[in-house]
């Protein structure tokens, strides 16, 4: 345990110092308060809670940038350490591959978490003191908006491990990394929703659709938080589909478990078998 | 017990057989130097004898233990020095040292002592390895390599990018270690410089383990002759020559002689006998022509 965290601290001492960390806090810090202040002017006399606002183009906004966020940092872990020599020092050291990996892992999901929660953090806050009106509904959909942010970033934090201990180069890494944040994030949706308009005899089965969009991580996200969360979902214009999409709360964040430990699992038994 | 040892070790890429079986044993208290040219196989020996790459035949123990299998406490006990290390470019020294050490499960305090004694000072520890010359780069190597006394330690090319003092200090590490016991295990090109470091010498090619020994060992195998050079008093040259009845140059009053070591003592008796001889001094075989005629007969 001790060499995992030992890999987890030098991940994170490295993320602080090469401004890592800063840089994605900055970003998700200036892109959520852009998008709360703008998101609040029109609800301002609605009486529409403005957190809520803010959790449903958050949402929209962290199922673009968290997993690019999470690629960039993982699609390099293996791959990188390997290209410039420094992988051969570690694995010469008394750990085990997998622990590696998990070292990894943690140290980078803690930057990830840092980041959602400070840059989307900051943003509530200042919500919270323009506007007023936070209950306790608002706050749990807000919370639940940074802890599934998190748990989004680790599944495609898992997906880059997966890439970079297969990929023979860090060239290589990057572009199959950007593949899978393309498909994951934009082709996936579209395709979806291409069939579904070309659908017009409705052969397809509800239930069909609704494992489609569970089953990738990126809706997963956006169904557990859009629909998912009580009073969030009736201005989201995901009314619908949660009406359909009944799968629960607990079974979408499973997805998301699900997606970060199979990809994390397969990097690890790859990297025990590959050689240096 | 020898430390590490290969039996009938091969591994192959593809078609390219990069070792191609080797058997040796290295043991404590000796330093052993891996000579060879670039893409001998001394890398893949070295990677393979810590399990980092496996053997695609033959077998490795280390310690008693097979190394790529689960134990890995040996490793605790071994200090490695790859070849062109490199370190994250945005830690200090000092802090990449620390790393380094609680991943060995050692205690980071007399880090800076160890810093100090391959010498990188303070102000040096606390920069950033990103301003670090190739041969700060290398101490900082050596630094993490001596972490916790390794009963074994195995350095490739250790020296490059070293300037001469350094060079010094750095060998005079190793005899300390190797006086404590510790089996060290260095792979270079430098021949001139492992003459006199290393008390055994693998000599590889293609891949192959061409001869194992000390020095002298190797030179009683490779038969070359003992170089003699002769000053002797004006216009006595061509006589003596002729009568020592040995291949010879002359140049001026300067003779060069040479003879194959088992008729060294013989010649040198008759040598020293002439009263015309003024001076002479003995060259057995260097390094550098020793593993030249080892790649020759390797062909």
């Amino acid at each position: 345990m001790t060499a995992v965290l030992t890999v987890a601290a030098g991940e994170i001492r490295s993320a602080l110092r090469n401004r890592w960390v800063l840089s994605a806090t900055l970003v998700l810090a200036a892109l959520a308060l852009s998008l709360a202040l703008l998101g609040s002017a029109p609800t301002g006399t609605v009486g529409v809670a403005p957190l809520d606002v803010t959790v449903v183009s958050l949402t929209s906004l962290t199922i673009f940038l968290v997993p690019l966020i999470a690629l960039l940092l993982s699609h390099d872990a293996i791959v990188g350490e390997r290209e410039r020599g420094t992988l051969l020092l570690l694995l010469s050291y008394p750990l085990a591959r997998w622990q590696v990996i998990a070292g990894k892992f943690i140290g980078h999901t803690a930057v990830v978490s840092i980041a959602v929660t400070l840059g989307y953090g900051s943003a509530g806050l200042v919500i919270a003191w323009l506007f007023g009106g936070i209950d306790s509904e608002s706050m749990t959909a807000f919370a639940a908006l940074i802890g599934s942010s998190i748990v989004l970033g680790a599944a495609f934090l898992a997906l880059g491990y997966l890439v970079s201990v297969c990929a023979p180069q860090r060239a290589t890494a990057i572009g199959v990394a950007v593949a899978i944040w393309l498909v994951l994030v934009l082709v996936y949706d579209a395709a979806l929703l291409g069939i579904l308009v070309a659908d017009t005899s409705r052969s397809m089965p509800a239930e069909l659709v609704q494992a489609l969009l569970v089953l990738n991580p990126a809706d997963a996200f956006r169904l557990f938080n859009l629909a998912g969360l009580g009073r969030v979902g009736t201005f989201s214009g995901m009314a619908a589909v949660s009406q359909q999409a009944h799968a629960g709360g607990a079974i979408l964040i499973s997805m998301l478990i699900l997606w970060t430990a199979l990809p994390l699992l397969g990097a690890a038994v790859i990297f025990g078998r590959r050689e240096v | 017990m020898a430390v590490v040892e290969a039996h009938h070790v091969s591994r192959r890429y593809g078609e390219h057989l990069a070792v191609d079986d080797v058997t040796v044993a290295f043991q404590p208290g000796q330093c052993t130097a891996i000579v060879g040219h670039n893409g001998a196989g001394k890398s893949t020996l070295i990677k393979m004898l810590l399990g980092l790459v496996r053997p695609t035949a033959g077998r490795i123990t280390i310690f008693g233990e097979d190394p790529s299998a689960g134990n890995r406490r040996w490793r605790s006990q071994v200090g490695f020095l790859p070849e062109n290390v490199s370190f994250p470019p945005s830690l200090s020294g000092r802090e990449t040292l620390d790393f380094y050490s609680r991943l060995k499960g050692q205690s980071a305090a007399a880090n800076g002592d160890l810093l100090d004694r391959v010498g990188l000072g303070a102000a040096a520890a606390n920069r950033r390895v990103s301003t670090y010359s190739k041969g700060m780069r290398q101490r900082l190597g050596l630094a993490q390599a001596l972490l916790g006394n390794p009963r074994l330690l195995v350095l490739d090319e250790p020296t490059s990018g070293l300037d001469p003092s350094s060079r010094q200090n750095f060998y005079a590490i190793l005899r300390d270690l190797v006086a404590d016991g510790a089996a060290v295990l260095l792979s270079s090109h430098a021949l001139e410089e492992i003459e006199g470091q290393a008390s055994r010498i693998a000599v590889m090619s293609q891949g192959r383990l061409m001869a194992f020994g000390s020095l002298d060992d190797l030179r009683g195998l490779s038969q070359l002759p003992v170089r003699i050079q002769l000053r002797v008093a004006n216009g006595h040259a061509a006589a003596l020559v002729h009568s020592l009845g040995v291949p010879a140059t002359v140049q001026g009053h300067d003779i060069a002689l040479s003879c194959m070591a088992a008729a060294k003592m013989d010649v040198l008796r008759r040598v020293a006998s002439c009263d015309e001889v003024v001076d002479f001094n003995v060259q057995p075989p260097s390094l550098d022509s020793l593993y030249a005629w080892f790649m020759e007969a390797g062909r």
